[in-house]
C-alpha cells in the first residue's frame, strides 16, 4: 500500500510505460500514440469540409477508449493512492521557480498557475490557450508525440522519430530556459 | 466490447503517468533546465523496454491475440518532423504536458487543464486545415 501511495522512481515506471507498447501490440496490434486522439476528436466533432479529418474516425475509436482510461487511470490515483506530498524536486528549479514568480510548490503543477480564476487573464492565454495551441498543432505537424515518437517510434528504430525527438527536446530548451521565464516574471510578479 | 481493453490499458498508462510524476509540470521544468535525471530516466528506460519487447515479438513471431501478424507502424520522415516537433516541444514547456499527461492531468483533478485540451484540440484542426500550405 505504501508503494502505492508514493511516487515510484524512474527505473519502475520507465519499464512499465514502455511494456504498454508490446502490451498494445499483443491486445489489438496497436500502435502506442495519444496525440492522434486529437485528429479523431477533430474529425468526429468538427470536421468541416477539410480532407484532413475527412476518414472513418471510428475504426480508430480505440484510441479515443485509451485517452478516456489515462483520464480514469489519473482519477483513481487521486481518490485511492494519492500521498498529498509536493513533488520531490531539485531545490535549484524550486529557487529559480520562485525567481520567477512561482508561489505554490504543493501539488504536481503550481496551484497559483492552473486554476480556473487564470483562464480569462494574460497568464491563461499564455499557459492553458498557447501552449495547448502549441502542443496540439505541433504534435500533428510533427506527425507524434512523446509516445508515438519518442517512445513506439525509437522502440521500433524509425530515425525519424529519433529527429522529432530531438526537436521536441529543443524547443523545450528553448523555451523553458530562453523564453518561459521573462514571460513569467513579467505575468507573475 | 472490444474496446474496454483499451480502456484498462489507458487506465494502467494513466495510473503510472502520474505515479511516476511525469504528469508534473515541475517535473518538465526540472528535465528542461537539466536539474535532474528522473525524466530522462522514465523515457530512457520507457524506450529501453519497449524496444525488448518488440525484438521479443519479433523473434517469436507473436501473433496479436486475433491472430494478426503484428504490423509496425511506419513513420515517414517529413519537414514536420523538425518544424512541428520544435512547435511541440516550445507548447512541452509551457504546459508542462505532452498529450498523454494533458488528459491525466485532467483526470488528477486539475481540471482547468480542459482549456488546454480544448486548445489543442483547436492547434490540430489549424493544422489540419493549412496543412498543404505548411513544408512537409
Amino acid at each position: 500500500m505504501n508503494f502505492l501511495k508514493s511516487p515510484w522512481p524512474w527505473y519502475v515506471a520507465g519499464p512499465l510505460i514502455g511494456l504498454c507498447v508490446p502490451l498494445l501490440m499483443l491486445i489489438g496490434n496497436k500502435a502506442l500514440g495519444i496525440s492522434s486522439s486529437l485528429r479523431h476528436i477533430c474529425a468526429a466533432c468538427i470536421p468541416g469540409k477539410i480532407p484532413f479529418f475527412q476518414y472513418d474516425w471510428k475504426k480508430e475509436s480505440w484510441n479515443l477508449w485509451f485517452v478516456g482510461g489515462i483520464a480514469l487511470g489519473a482519477a483513481i490515483v487521486l481518490l485511492f493512492f494519492h500521498n498529498g506530498q509536493p513533488v520531490d524536486l531539485n531545490p535549484a528549479t524550486i529557487a529559480a521557480l520562485r525567481a520567477n514568480g512561482v508561489q505554490e510548490f504543493d501539488e504536481l503543477t503550481p496551484g497559483d498557475i492552473f486554476n480556473w480564476g487564470n483562464v480569462a487573464s494574460e497568464t491563461g492565454l499564455l499557459f492553458f490557450i498557447t501552449g495547448g495551441f502549441l502542443v496540439g498543432f505541433g504534435t500533428r505537424y510533427a506527425n507524434g508525440c512523446t509516445s508515438g515518437h519518442s517512445i513506439y517510434g525509437i522502440a521500433t528504430l524509425q530515425w525519424p522519430s529519433l529527429v522529432a525527438t530531438i526537436c521536441f527536446m529543443a524547443g523545450g530548451f528553448a523555451m523553458t530556459n530562453y523564453i518561459l521565464p521573462h514571460l513569467m516574471r513579467w505575468l507573475l510578479l | 466490447m472490444k474496446n474496454l481493453k483499451f480502456l484498462f490499458t489507458g487506465m494502467l498508462f494513466g495510473i503510472i503517468l502520474v505515479k511516476a510524476e511525469v504528469i508534473s509540470w515541475f517535473r518538465i521544468q526540472e528535465m528542461f533546465r537539466l536539474e535532474s535525471f528522473h525524466m530522462y530516466g522514465v523515457i530512457g528506460s520507457a524506450v529501453f523496454t519497449a524496444m525488448l519487447g518488440v525484438l521479443l515479438i519479433r523473434k517469436m513471431g507473436w501473433r496479436s491475440v486475433s491472430g494478426e501478424e503484428i504490423v509496425v507502424q511506419k513513420k515517414p520522415f517529413t519537414k514536420g518532423n523538425i518544424i512541428g516537433g520544435l512547435i511541440f516541444g516550445l507548447g512541452w514547456a509551457i504546459t508542462g504536458a505532452c498529450p498523454g499527461p494533458i488528459f491525466a492531468q485532467i483526470g488528477s483533478g486539475f481540471t482547468v487543464v480542459i482549456v488546454t485540451f480544448l486548445s489543442a484540440v483547436a492547434g490540430t484542426w489549424v493544422y489540419g486545415k493549412w496543412k498543404d500550405h505548411l513544408p512537409h
